[in-house]
């Protein structure tokens, strides 16, 4: 065994898995990971199981030291500068911490979430069929609260295996696509015109429970006080301030404010990957639309192995390129230390 | 159908869950109805469901959209809801201990002296009610009763605190409720409890379910503490009454 040390990290930052599921009727949140996307492609690159546990390394930086051993891990999610030792390491590709060697991640540079999946997995007691830290509740394996500087994991010694690259779809920079209700008809159409017109920002108080949404009030039909009832992740709850909330994967089971609209399944990781003051927009789909994204998107992770490559084999991604030239920014085809370039076999 | 109650309605939340609304406001046939068709998908499953949500007045359905769709599953949804309510089934019943007022209860001279009476009054009050836990949420093992006496009934506070204790005994609006752990809270506190309603390591982990029956009686503050240790090494403290 080896053991991977956290010589620092930010705050934000807990070990998350693919969710809680089964008591929210008891009241506990299904907590995990804040992307889904992104937690399992960090686990694919190291061949554990797509919903596995791993690292949820919040916007500030993180530095992990591999101990008694070499540890494989992987890297997918908020893009970030990484480097072992000042050799850059690639988001989206696995590499390996020889013993004593440490892997620095810098600040999130768009988004907010790193994750940092481990070969093995980590190693605890789950709850409820999962590790993830639910603060609140006290619950998370193997630190039942955020991770801090000194807590160190366990950890299978790293294989010999290849290191790997993993090409994910370029991620859209259209609108959060949402679909109306559950209680939509707690506004009038002006008011849902205006929910879905404007131009949003999240706010810098937002955290794992909720992202609270900056922009025009929302007003109500009749007040803002309904009898509590069930939210789910990506629920847009209207309180009496007019500013709505997002609920994310630390919420309360229940709300007793009206949800003008649920952010859809395939556009909630995209959500909680929007940085605070960054404007965007909502977009209504319809709910043969909506399930259709979600039938993808569950494909798309179901598929992830499909889409690792040879981490030393280079190909040229043209699109890619070409589509980061035409936005003005020269990209170097060489530059593949920055820029993610696909790689075919 | 209670003749009081419109027909159910189908209220999509999101592309994988959906609400089966029975009504829009806090009515105890409309919990019935929900507990029923909570129950009933507990005893025949239908393929594609998650899990779902009991509250006072809906039930949230999670759903695979992978395994059944909207149209699909709410129709299914709609003719179980629709049903007649199967014969009453005896609930179980929990005694739950309380030392109110003091330190515990720090509200109780307040409501007293707002609904001009006395705190041993309001004490009587609350410990007279037969409730029913009519939804569990927010926080872990957080219980929402129903059957909260109607003289007891009183608007929350203006100012809702931050952090209230754990085991807290309180009243809102027309609701009472056993909280479990330390939370944000907007209600009247009139006592605490030992009683954890989740505890981790325990079996069972979450005492209550929705649907059981609670009265509460009083105790002072000197078995509060003994109860207290013993809930804390795992004791349930909870009495529970056998039909």
């Amino acid at each position: 065994m080896s053991r991977l040390v956290i010589a620092s990290i930010g705050p934000a930052s807990s070990v998350q898995d693919g969710g809680r599921h089964g008591a929210q009727r008891y009241g506990l949140t299904v907590s995990g990971a804040m992307d889904r996307l992104s937690l399992a492609a960090a686990n694919t690159l190291v061949g554990n199981e797509p919903f596995a546990a791993v690292v949820e390394v919040g916007p500030f930086g993180a530095a992990f030291k591999a101990r008694d051993g070499a540890v494989r891990v992987a890297i997918s999610g908020a893009p970030r500068n990484a480097d072992i030792a000042g050799s850059p390491v690639a988001m989206d590709t696995s590499v390996t911490l020889k013993d004593g060697e440490t892997l620095t991640l810098g600040f999130a540079r768009g988004g907010a979430f790193t994750y940092l999946a481990i070969e093995g997995g980590i190693k605890g007691e789950p709850v409820f069929g999962s590790l993830a830290v639910n603060a609140r509740a006290g619950l998370g394996s193997p630190y039942p609260r955020p991770l801090q500087a000194g807590d160190e994991f366990t950890v299978d010694a790293a294989s010999c295996a290849p290191e790997l690259r993993i090409e994910l779809p370029k991620p859209s920079s259209g609108p959060i696509r949402v679909l109306l209700g559950p209680q939509d008809d707690e506004f009038d159409d002006a008011n849902k015109a205006l929910f879905l017109d404007s131009e949003w920002k999240i706010s810098a108080t937002s955290d794992r429970m909720g992202y609270r949404l900056e922009g025009p009030a929302i007003k109500h039909l009749h007040g803002h006080n309904i009898v509590s009832d069930g939210t789910v992740n990506g629920s847009i709850q209207v309180p009496g301030n007019g500013a709505p909330i997002a609920l994310m994967m630390d919420r309360g089971t229940s709300g007793g404010y009206p949800k003008i609209a649920t952010v859809i399944t395939a556009d909630v990781g995209r959500l909680a990957q929007t940085s605070a003051g960054t404007a965007f927009r909502f977009e209504a789909v319809s709910m043969a639309e909506a399930q259709d994204e979600a039938r993808k998107f569950a494909q798309l992770i179901r598929n992830l192995p499909d889409r690792l490559r040879s981490a030393d084999t280079v190909a040229l991604n043209i699109e890619a390129l070409s589509d980061a030239n035409v936005a003005g920014h020269a990209v170097s085809a060489v530059d593949a230390g920055t820029w993610q370039v696909a790689v075919e076999p | 159908m209670s003749a009081t109650l419109p027909p159910p309605r189908l209220l999509p939340s999101g592309d994988s869950a959906v609400t089966v609304e029975f009504s829009r406001t806090i009515d105890d046939d409309a919990n019935q109805r929900v507990l029923a068709l909570d129950k009933v998908l507990a005893a025949s499953p239908i393929d594609g469901i998650t899990e779902s949500v009991p509250t006072y007045r809906s039930l949230l359905v999670h759903y695979d959209p992978g395994k059944i769709g909207f149209d699909a599953l709410g129709e299914k949804l709609l003719a179980l809801a629709s049903q007649p309510l199967p014969p009453a089934t005896r609930a179980r019943r929990w005694r739950i201990p309380v030392a109110y007022g003091g330190e515990h209860g720090i509200d109780l001279e307040d409501v007293a002296k707002t609904l001009n009476t006395t705190p041993e009054d309001i004490v009587a009050r609350h410990v007279a009610g037969d409730y029913k836990v009519a939804m569990i949420g927010f926080t872990p093992g957080w219980s929402y009763l129903s059957g909260l006496d109607k003289s007891l009934q009183m608007s929350r506070r203006q100012n809702p605190r931050l952090l209230t204790p754990a085991g807290t005994i309180s009243i809102g609006g027309i609701q009472a409720g056993i909280q479990c752990l330390a939370a944000p809270s907007g209600w009247h506190l009139l006592g605490r409890t030992p009683v954890r309603t989740y505890q981790l390591h325990r079996n069972p982990t979450f005492l209550t379910e929705p649907g059981d029956r609670v009265t509460f009686f009083a105790i002072d503050h000197k078995t509060f503490e003994e109860q207290d240790r013993a809930a804390e090494a795992g004791e349930i403290v909870a009495e529970q009454v056998v039909a």
